[in-house]
């Protein structure tokens, strides 16, 4: 199987503030994200030759981003892939300009989900029940938080304040980040005592439910340098999916997310990196709930299983930690439209490679390697697409 | 002649106290409790709850009938009977009927049901009898109406108790009734409506049926006979010179209520379960008429096995904590309804195809390495065999809860939230994700031992999706 370490840089990313956008509509947010790119990549919109359109479930054809950005007699697609979308997006482009059909490519991600009045995403389940339940998400991850607890011999106190610990670092970056839909600090005790969404997860434990759009334009790598100096380069990008039988089989542990795991190792592999730990500079995972991001870190093998608390108080996680994670808030604090969130995660690591975080205190000192990964579904059923960026 | 062969019954898990009621409207309090089914319950959800009581493990390939009573069907214009068939999973070709609209149709069902099974046209026939009448905020009968289900098995072989006797009176007296569009129970003035109604049609019904079968009232080892309060006995009694102390089972009243067309049934499972060979039992319902039975326990009365009854349901019960819990529950007051996606209107379609699996709760079971999986798995998700299964019922399987959560996010206006999900593991293999009914967040332990039990999920558009959830089994 081939690699597309290096073949693909990223010379151009846009990202509008991601919150409650009453305001603007998608086109707008669109327009935003993609004029933020090309600016930063210095080009207009006839240098791009492809451009794919990612979202869920706001709008359905190709022409949903054509129509505003005036986009004429270009190809433009259109693909979802649950929360991994973006990401999706730009792994479909990538391989696209490994093959030379392209030497430009533009994916935009956006979802406007306030427009719909309900809280969260809303119920999971088919037209008639049999199978899943129609339970919320933080429903369905509250599975993994009760699970992981007894598996692991955590009290329910000690489990909570490990959660806790997660939101309040997300919520430190968050503060540091002019983007995000939220920008404040919290405390333990405010994490700890939050209204409870599906027990142990609290309103700190879920992360927000936003409007917004990203934009991320690549090249072939021959070409990057024509463009800027400091492109990035996608060293790895991948995506997994399995059978989705984890409610199915009655061997399925829910502490782990076995599709991640894979999806590390193969996403390491595609890159290089031996020790994930030690070679990683920060990682931008997938935290829609604090129990997630706890369980990914153990499935990239960045802490061993049943361990992650440690190494969270530890705070080997936080911004000034060993590996910081989220250093823009993820999708906790900065937000999860959900078909934006993967290009948001990109358009943060490019931006700290280049030096270029938004505020200082936020610049990682010496970014190397910098991995994303955005996860579609919930336990049982789970999709990761991501990436590994570096200089 | 034919008789009941098996019983079985259903007691909804909430319980309101009547003190309760008399709390809300600050009226004279009543003795007892009432028992309440859950937002989720109704005549169709107790009667298969009942009929699965009363079948127990017997092979439900040999039932030929349902006949389902109630006063409280949820449709109209559409038989309650097939699906509970459906769900009870029986043969396509069991002959399934409604008796709706009378307080009588369970008795009116025994009848149909023993002659069907005496000419020979049926072999074996359940017969069930469910109600959830509501009565008017700050009425009567707000006090004294309960919810329930029973569920009697009419056969000719092994039978624990044979029919002696009948005898039927019909009467078109408007002493209680619910007119097309009225959710409460309406009645006229109670004094004409005991006296007249239920007191003098019941005393010449049963009075009748121990003299055809020549028997005197103290040759009556126990009596079950509908009645709408505990003091509309005495007057019967008095009538027909039995002792209410002794020969009247009416003891339901104070942990269930006045269970509508159920309640003869339940009185007569009660009674059932106290029996003796050779007790004599009369039995009489009343509603638009009255039919009354004698009844002979047979020896195999102390043949039947374990099945939870009466007995193993008046003490399984949780109180409600307050009358407002009640009309939540019972859909009595307008709620806010949560910003959340409006509920996806049922397939039809969807439904019809994936009858077996929702209703009858059918997965498969891999016929190359035997795992069984819910819902049916063309491909094995064990060995991914293709198309290499048989048909495997989860209904009636054991389980374990493997892990749990508790929504706040609850989606319908008639879902009281926290709406409990399980991941419940099964004894013989196989796993299913569903919501759990009956279960709050803090008796829920992972490891404890789980039931399917049948349940509405929601309606929308007017189209009822049941489905199967876990309970604990208590």
């Amino acid at each position: 199987m081939e690699s597309i370490k290096d073949k693909v840089a990223i010379i151009g990313a846009g990202c509008t503030k991601f919150g409650e956008n009453w305001d603007k509509s998608y086109e707008d947010m669109v327009i935003d994200a993609a004029q933020e790119a090309l600016t930063d990549a210095g080009l207009e919109i006839k240098d791009i030759d492809a451009f794919w359109a990612a979202t869920q479930d706001t709008t359905v054809f190709s022409s949903s981003i054509s129509i505003p950005l005036k986009i004429n007699y270009k190809p433009v697609g259109r693909v979802e892939n649950a929360c991994g979308t973006g990401s999706e997006g730009v792994r479909v482009a990538a391989y696209a300009l490994a093959a030379k059909m392209y030497d430009t490519a533009m994916i935009i991600g956006f979802e406007k989900m306030k427009d719909t009045g309900w809280a969260g995403i809303g119920a999971i389940g088919r037209v008639v029940p049999g199978g899943e339940p129609p339970v919320s998400t933080p429903g369905m991850y509250a599975f993994t938080a009760v699970r992981y607890f007894h598996h692991y011999g955590l009290s329910p106190q000690d489990g909570k304040e490990m959660l806790a610990k997660i939101a309040v670092k997300s919520h430190y970056n968050g503060a540091l980040c002019p983007k995000a839909h939220f920008q404040r600090k919290i405390t333990l005790e405010q994490a700890m005592n939050a209204p409870i969404m599906a027990w142990p997860l609290g309103l700190f434990d879920c992360c927000a439910v936003s409007d917004g759009a990203a934009a991320v334009i690549i090249t072939r790598s021959e070409l990057a340098k024509k463009f800027r100096e400091d492109p990035v380069y996608i060293k790895s990008i991948q995506t997994l999916t399995d059978a989705c039988d984890g409610y199915v089989r009655d061997d399925y542990d829910y502490v782990h997310f076995e599709t991640d795991y894979r999806f590390a190792q193969m996403l390491y592999k595609e890159a290089g990196i031996k020790n994930p730990r030690k070679e990683i500079s920060s990682i931008e995972l997938h935290d829609c709930f604090t129990i997630a991001e706890a369980v990914s870190l153990e499935d990239f093998g960045i802490s061993p299983r049943g361990k992650v608390k440690e190494d969270i108080d530890a705070g080997v996680f936080n911004l000034d930690g060993e590996l910081p994670v989220n250093t823009d808030g993820g999708l906790k604090c900065f937000g999860h439209p959900v078909g934006a969130t993967g290009l948001r995660q990109m358009y943060e690591q490019y931006k700290q490679l280049q030096g270029k975080a938004q505020r200082p205190e936020r610049q990682l000192k010496n970014p190397k390697l910098m991995m994303i990964h955005a996860r579609g579904g919930w336990p049982g059923h789970t999709i990761p697409v991501g990436a590994i960026l570096g200089r | 002649m034919a008789g009941i062969t098996l019983y079985g019954a259903y007691i909804p898990l909430y319980r309101l106290d009547r003190a309760q009621i008399a709390n809300a409207w600050g009226v004279p309090g009543a003795p007892g409790e009432k028992a309440v089914a859950n937002y989720d319950e109704d005549s169709i959800t107790m009667s298969v709850a009942a009929c699965l009581d009363c079948l127990g493990n017997m092979d439900r390939q040999q039932v030929d009938g349902l006949f389902l009573a109630t006063t409280t069907s949820p449709f109209r214009e559409k038989q309650a009977a097939a699906i509970v068939a459906r769900a009870v999973d029986l043969r396509p070709d069991a002959l399934t009927t409604d008796y709706v609209n009378s307080l009588r149709g369970g008795t009116l069902a025994l009848k149909a049901a023993l002659d069907a099974v005496e000419s020979g046209s049926l072999k074996q026939v359940l017969v069930v009898a469910a109600d959830c009448r509501l009565g008017a905020a700050q009425g009567m009968r707000e006090f004294t109406l309960g919810d329930g289900a029973a569920a009697l098995l009419v056969g000719k072989s092994d039978m624990i108790a044979r029919v002696a006797g009948f005898h039927t009176v019909y009467s078109d007296l408007m002493d209680v009734w619910r007119a097309e569009g009225d959710r409460f129970v309406r009645s006229w003035e109670d004094r004409f409506a005991i006296d007249k109604g239920y007191t003098q049609t019941v005393a010449g019904v049963a009075s009748a049926v121990m003299k055809s079968c020549r028997l005197s009232p103290k040759d009556i080892a126990k009596a079950a006979l509908y009645n709408p309060e505990p003091r509309s006995h005495q007057g019967l009694a008095r009538a027909l010179g039995l002792d209410p102390m002794s020969q009247i089972q009416d003891t339901l009243f104070f942990s269930a209520g006045n269970t509508g067309t159920a309640q003869v049934f339940m009185r007569l499972v009660e009674v059932l379960e106290e029996a003796k060979a050779g007790d004599k039992i009369l039995m009489a319902s009343y509603g638009d008429g009255s039919d009354a039975f004698i009844l002979e326990v047979t020896e195999d009365i102390s043949k039947i096995g374990g099945r939870q009854g009466i007995k193993g349901h008046v003490g399984v019960k949780k109180n409600l904590r307050n009358y407002e819990a009640y009309a939540r529950i019972r859909q009595l007051i307008p709620i806010e309804p949560l910003p959340r996606p409006p509920k996806l209107i049922p397939s039809a379609v969807a439904q019809w195809r994936q009858s077996k699996q929702n209703l009858a709760l059918y997965g498969s079971k891999c016929k190359h390495c035997g795992k069984p999986q819910y819902p049916v798995q063309r491909v094995c998700a064990y060995c991914s065999s293709v198309d290499n299964f048989e048909p495997y019922r989860f209904s009636d399987k054991k389980a374990t809860l493997f892990t749990y959560s508790f929504d706040n996010l609850g989606f319908a206006v008639t879902d009281v939230p926290p709406v409990g999900g399980g991941v419940i593991n099964f004894e013989a293999g196989g796993r299913m994700l569903c919501q759990m009914a009956d279960c709050d967040q803090e008796e829920a332990k992972i490891g404890m031992p789980m039931e399917m039990a049948f349940r509405k999920l929601y309606q929308a558009e007017g189209i009822p999706a049941y489905c199967w959830k876990a309970k604990p089994a208590r």
